[in-house]
């Protein structure tokens, strides 16, 4: 008969892991970010698609974004060890071994870009299939640790997902397609910055080029600025296309008005006063950034469940 | 024979395999929900595999 207590005083090696451990490497807040957007880009395709199908697509693509969070855990357990933020995830608290975030990551990846292709068509899961190689190679094993433009080229790898939802749907890329990408690659870069600016120990502990320790706080500060104003002509942009309608134009103005305040007082505060309300303003501009992206999908959303009753749309 | 209450490493693995099960079970689920809305849809079933189908060929193509 064995005794498992003996086997765990002998053995001093990594605990063994609950099935939520594993789920944690897949990054479940961000999957949820994915599934959303994902399903915005399906459901305002202008053809209608299965549930059944839709409900799978959605499922492979969320499946693909944890595949690329799993690959990206493996790759980076050292700085996730040395940060904060993400000192809990499961291989650096010694929950799950890095060779198993590779493997899950890996296996997922292959299941998740196959089963896309079945489930919807070739070209959806050549973009997930990109979109995976692009998170975890260009953006966690290149450009992370070398240029203090990660936030802003990695990007690209968080706003793939409405643009594979519209292709699931419709076979094809177009303009609304691309906005919906544009959108969330420029939303990107401030609502990353404006975490890195409170999040400052964090980021320079880890030797990560952010733009906060790589150019210096202010200019980081200016850079909230530009990104958020250049950010602006694209929100607008997408609510004028065939997805958008009076209502995203009236949430586009507001929350863009909004969110360019929000980044005009961060860019005229400094390091003294932010310390003195322990970043109050960047923390609040972090936290609508969040709100800013799903109000606006959710007003795409709303645009399309409102056009069979004659109202959404333009 | 005295029977000992699990261990905590037990309970951890029985939870990892049921979640394992019922994650399986779910993509059998998918796979076959997929299967019957593909096929009742008449969508194309077949693909090339080096034998010439002229079911496959579209209409009005072909030479």
């Amino acid at each position: 008969m064995s005794d498992i207590g003996a086997f765990e005083r002998t053995v001093d090696g990594p605990r063994e892991a609950g099935f939520g451990d594993y789920v944690a490497l897949l990054k479940p807040r961000v999957m949820s970010l994915v599934v959303f957007t994902a399903l915005v880009g399906l459901l305002v395709a202008p053809v209608s698609v299965h549930p059944v199908i839709a409900v799978a697509s959605i499922l492979f693509i969320a499946l693909g974004a944890g595949a690329s969070g799993a690959l990206n855990m493996w790759w980076d357990a050292d700085i996730d060890a040395v940060m904060k933020r993400t000192s809990g995830r499961p291989v650096p608290a010694g929950k799950v071994e890095r060779g198993e975030a590779l493997a899950l990551g890996l296996a997922l990846s292959g299941i998740s870009v196959v089963m896309l292709a079945l489930a919807a068509n070739l070209l959806a899961a050549a973009l997930l299939a990109f979109t995976i190689f692009f998170y975890a190679v260009v953006y966690s094993m290149w450009l992370k640790r070398s240029t203090p433009q990660n936030i802003v080229i990695g990007g690209a790898a968080g706003a793939f997902p409405p643009m594979i939802g519209w292709v699931a749907a419709t076979g094809s890329v177009s303009v609304e397609a691309v906005l919906m990408f544009a959108l969330i690659f420029m939303w990107t870069p401030p609502h990353f910055w404006a975490l890195a600016l409170f999040m400052k120990e964090d980021y320079h502990k880890a030797g990560v080029p952010m733009l906060t320790v790589t150019h210096g706080r202010r200019s980081t500060r200016l850079h909230i600025l530009v990104y958020t104003l250049l950010l602006v002509p694209v929100a607008v942009g997408a609510a004028l296309t065939s997805i958008g309608g009076p209502l995203s134009l009236a949430v586009a103005v507001a929350l863009n008005g909004w969110f360019v305040t929000g980044a005009w007082q961060i860019w005229k505060r400094d390091e003294t006063v932010a310390e003195a309300d322990r970043y109050a303003v960047e923390k609040a501009v972090f936290r609508f950034s969040l709100l800013y992206l799903f109000l606006h999908f959710g007003a795409f959303l709303a645009e399309a469940a409102l056009k069979p009753l004659g109202l959404g749309g333009w | 024979m005295s029977f000992h209450p699990p261990h905590e490493i037990h309970k951890r693995r029985f939870g990892r395999n049921l979640g394992l099960a019922l994650t399986l079970v779910g993509f059998v689920a998918v796979v076959f929900a997929l299967t019957v809305v593909k096929v009742t849809r008449g969508d194309p079933m077949q693909g090339y595999d080096h034998v010439l189908r002229p079911e496959l060929i579209p209409e009005g193509g072909g030479s």
